[in-house]
């Protein structure tokens, strides 16, 4: 079963000016079809403007569709009354890690979606603690959040997002803001909650070695899906992806280089790892 | 411009229970039109090294020579140093306030008391080099894109003529194609406007294949400082550190340790593939 | 600079006042500050003087700290002082000069005010010191509840006091950051009269203000995201109950209330 499913799905921006009359419409999502299997790890790649933003906030009830329907864990989520639950069950980590956190302390921040759910009191302690847990945030649980690295508040956010105990989690672009020690945090801290819990991840991002891992890829441009498929299916369309201006891992542009050269590589090279394997076998 | 920093300390909070070493004894010389990159991670005191540059810190001991002269003479003026060491902070927001564009970019030279006339001229120059789309001179600032937002930045500071332009992490939250815009267009000023660009980054792999001289920071002293090719060599140490080498050094240490015979100081992905099918002939 | 401001921030340490129901603390404060203002005489100070440095003791806070959060208060409490001073008539004159006059009421006014400034600094910082932000708006919450009889909305109202609380760090670091950008452009912030000050601020207000009105927007998002709906049906992480020591606190509030009251009516000298 499908724990998110959207069909031809549209969303406009209308820009209105003081009398209220349409200055501009702007078209960010353009009949989107997209299917995503429980437990799957799903990424979506694409540029600043792309709509891969207005797609995750749809996923959470906070944009409605505009045409089209979009169903979160079998609910639809124009209806109204469906907003509290579909929220519940697809938790969303936001950009930038300072304007999510609502608490002055870690752990109460964690607690703060369990509160707003009418969880019990002890129930929520439970949660704070295997959330804070499963982020390896514990030991700073009774910190205050202004004295974190960008990593850790993000690990924070997701940890405010799993004692939610949602069925699937929306990174939208979770690591744009961050140096690469506090990326990989994140990243391998979502693959954990793939593989441990079986959360569905919906990772957005605009950086190609986030995806590597990912079970299945969306490419958008312009509110469009422009590509899809397993990681190594989009990689092996390196002379697409460079059109569209996307980042290809460097060993893929080697691997794509000597290729063009003659030497017989097979397509489709994710790492270091797969190359530096499939040249020492041309060599023998 | 010449700038030399003769064992620069710096400490935030000093004799309080916060205190922390920003700086230790830190050595440069920064010669005239150099292409910089300095690199760090969150922490390592690159962003505290240089605000030292322009006088926006002062060093806890330590002398910094500007053209010969000790800024921290008391006679020494700061706002001039300030008109010749440009810099342009990491987020572009920070520095945005003008109803439109080109007012903004206005702001700068305008606080350095030329006439109007020139003010202008200058704005429209510094908006030009960055290749700003003209249509949007007399837009307001807040509704760009990132990259054009960043753009006006440049141009605010590139408008009061500084010889030394230092860029604190320019493509930080952008995409990878405006990053790369944003990097040939500071690498395309360094070679046309022939001033100093000192450039920031947490990321080897962007800066490498831009600047002529690399000085990594850690823990606030300067650990590695030579060409690029030079310091991807302690690719491992940077590693420890939490930096990381191009992948293609990485790539080409492997593959030698597996007895092809590659190019060590390949750092491009065509030097790369080049050196490889030659080892494989 | 800024950064060196204490009032409103929190100390973490494991005291019995930090365990304290926020309640009892909010009272407590109350309390004091009505004592503060109501004492007479040697005797009373000394009873305030001891029931402040016992609690600051028991708080664990140490008293480096909490003197460092009155330096920035110095301005003010210099000010008081001298208008105490110079403009207090009295019965004995010690030194006229057309308005300005020092009188032995006076002096004594300007001590008791310099004194009740410092202990009320002091008495209250202890208070944001022991207490999470979030503890304390929960406490205003609770023992403001009645309000919402009125249709006051409490709920929202604490809400915005502890995301404040939250924020004033983060722009106050941001500030910080803006200032010095526009330092580097050659702006000035020090030099001129006070309206070219004021207009020179400019630069620094405008970037601040879209900053804090985009953080309010992503951070409501952010909240509704986590299924944030105003006060109804909320359950607390740390729902406030009252213990044994709170208890015991009260008794001690009004047992300190009662000395201060007492020695006012029997030993109200001098003065």
């Amino acid at each position: 079963m499908s724990i998110i499913k959207a069909k031809q799905l549209v969303h406009e921006f209308i820009r209105r000016d003081e009398e209220g009359n349409v200055e501009s419409i702007t078209t960010a999502l353009d009949h989107v079809d997209l299917k995503v299997k429980q437990g799957q790890f799903i990424a979506i790649l694409g540029h600043n403007g792309s709509g891969k933003s207005t797609l995750a906030k749809h996923i959470n009830a906070l944009l409605a569709p505009s045409e089209g329907s979009l169903w979160v864990d079998g609910m639809d989520v124009s209806e109204e009354e469906n907003v509290l639950s579909v929220r519940q069950s697809a938790g969303m980590v936001f950009q930038n890690p300072d304007n999510q956190i609502i608490a002055s302390v870690v752990e109460e921040d964690v607690g703060f979606g369990p509160e707003n759910i009418g969880v019990p009191t002890d129930e929520i302690w439970e949660r704070v603690n295997y959330s804070l847990k499963s982020v390896g945030m514990t030991k700073y649980r009774n910190h205050s959040p202004n004295k974190l690295s960008g990593g850790q508040k993000q690990r924070v956010a997701i940890a405010g997002v799993v004692a939610m105990e949602p069925k699937c989690i929306v990174f939208d672009e979770p690591t744009a803001m961050l140096d690469p020690n506090g990326r990989k945090e994140v990243i391998a801290t979502a693959h954990e909650l793939n593989r441990k819990k079986g959360v569905t991840i919906l990772l957005i991002t605009h950086y190609m070695e986030e995806v590597v891992d990912a079970d299945y890829v969306y490419v958008m441009e312009k509110g469009n899906i422009i590509m899809e498929g397993t990681p190594r299916e989009i990689f092996s369309r390196v002379a697409e992806l460079k059109q569209h201006r996307l980042d290809v891992p460097q060993a893929t542009l080697v691997a794509e280089e000597l290729r063009k050269k003659g030497v017989r590589i097979p397509a489709g090279i994710l790492t270091r790892e797969e190359l530096v394997e499939a040249i020492l076998k041309v060599k023998k | 411009m010449s700038i030399i920093l003769d064992k620069i300390n710096y400490c935030y909070s000093p004799d309080t229970a916060y205190q922390i070493q920003a700086l230790k004894d830190i050595n440069l010389t920064i010669d005239d039109g150099e292409f910089i990159g300095i690199i760090g991670h969150t922490g390592s005191g690159k962003s505290t090294l240089i605000q030292h540059l322009n006088g926006l810190l002062k060093a806890t001991s330590g002398h910094i020579y500007v053209n010969g002269q000790d800024i921290y003479d008391e006679d020494y003026d700061m706002r001039d140093l300030r008109n010749h060491v440009g810099m342009v902070f990491q987020y572009p927001d920070h520095q945005l306030f003008e109803t439109t564009n080109f007012e903004d970019v206005c702001f700068g030279p305008k606080n350095q008391g030329l006439d109007r006339q020139t003010v202008e001229l200058r704005a429209y120059e510094a908006l030009r080099s960055v290749k700003f789309p003209e249509d949007l001179y007399y837009q307001p600032p807040f509704d760009l894109s990132g990259g054009q937002k960043r753009r006006v930045a440049i141009a605010g500071v590139l408008a009061m003529k500084p010889q030394v332009l230092i860029l604190d992490e320019p493509t930080a939250g952008l995409d990878p194609a405006g990053r790369d815009e944003i990097l040939d267009l500071i690498a395309n000023m360094h070679k046309e406007l022939g001033i100093t660009v000192i450039l920031v980054s947490h990321s080897m792999e962007d800066v490498a294949k831009y600047v002529d001289r690399i000085i990594v920071m850690n823990q606030g002293s300067v650990m590695y400082d030579g060409v690029p090719k030079e310091v991807f060599h302690h690719y491992q140490e940077l590693e420890e550190v939490g930096l990381a080498a191009p992948q293609v050094t990485y790539l080409m240490h492997e593959l030698r340790s597996q007895g092809l015979e590659v190019d060590l100081d390949a750092t491009t992905v065509e030097e790369a593939a080049e050196s490889i099918v030659k080892a494989l002939k | 600079m800024i950064r060196d401001i204490t009032i409103g921030q929190y100390y973490p340490a494991d005291s019995a006042i930090h365990k304290l129901d926020p309640r009892v603390k909010l009272f407590a404060t109350l309390l004091y500050i009505v004592a503060l203002f109501c004492f007479k005489g040697i005797a009373g100070l000394v009873i305030i003087t001891l029931f402040l440095l016992g609690a600051i003791k028991l708080s664990k806070v140490p008293f480096s700290f909490m003197v460092k959060g009155l330096k920035s208060i110095v301005i003010l409490v210099l000010f008081t002082s001298l208008f105490n001073l110079l403009f207090t008539p009295g019965d004995v004159v010690l030194w006229k000069y057309g308005v300005f006059q020092i009188s032995d009421t006076g002096i004594t006014n300007a001590v008791l005010m310099t004194i009740r400034l410092i202990y009320l600094i002091l008495g209250t910082s202890l208070m944001t010191l022991t207490t999470t932000p979030n503890q304390l708006t929960d406490g205003l919450e609770k023992s403001l509840s009645f309000l919402n009889k009125i249709h006051v909305p409490v709920h929202a109202i604490a809400m915005m006091m502890s995301i404040a609380l939250r924020f004033i760090p983060i722009l106050i670091e941001e500030t910080d950051k803006i200032m010095k950008a526009q330092m580097a452009r050659g702006a000035d912030f020090e030099h001129g009269n006070l309206i070219q000050k004021a207009k020179n601020m400019i630069p620094l207000l405008i970037p601040l203000f879209v900053s804090a009105f985009r953080r309010a927007d992503d951070l409501a998002m952010a909240m509704e995201a986590r299924c944030y709906n105003g006060g109804s049906g909320r359950t607390k992480m740390k729902p406030l109950t009252y213990t044994k020591q709170d208890g015991i606190a009260y008794l001690i509030m009004f047992l300190f209330f009662a000395m201060v009251i007492v020695a006012r009516i029997f030993v109200p000298f001098p003065q």
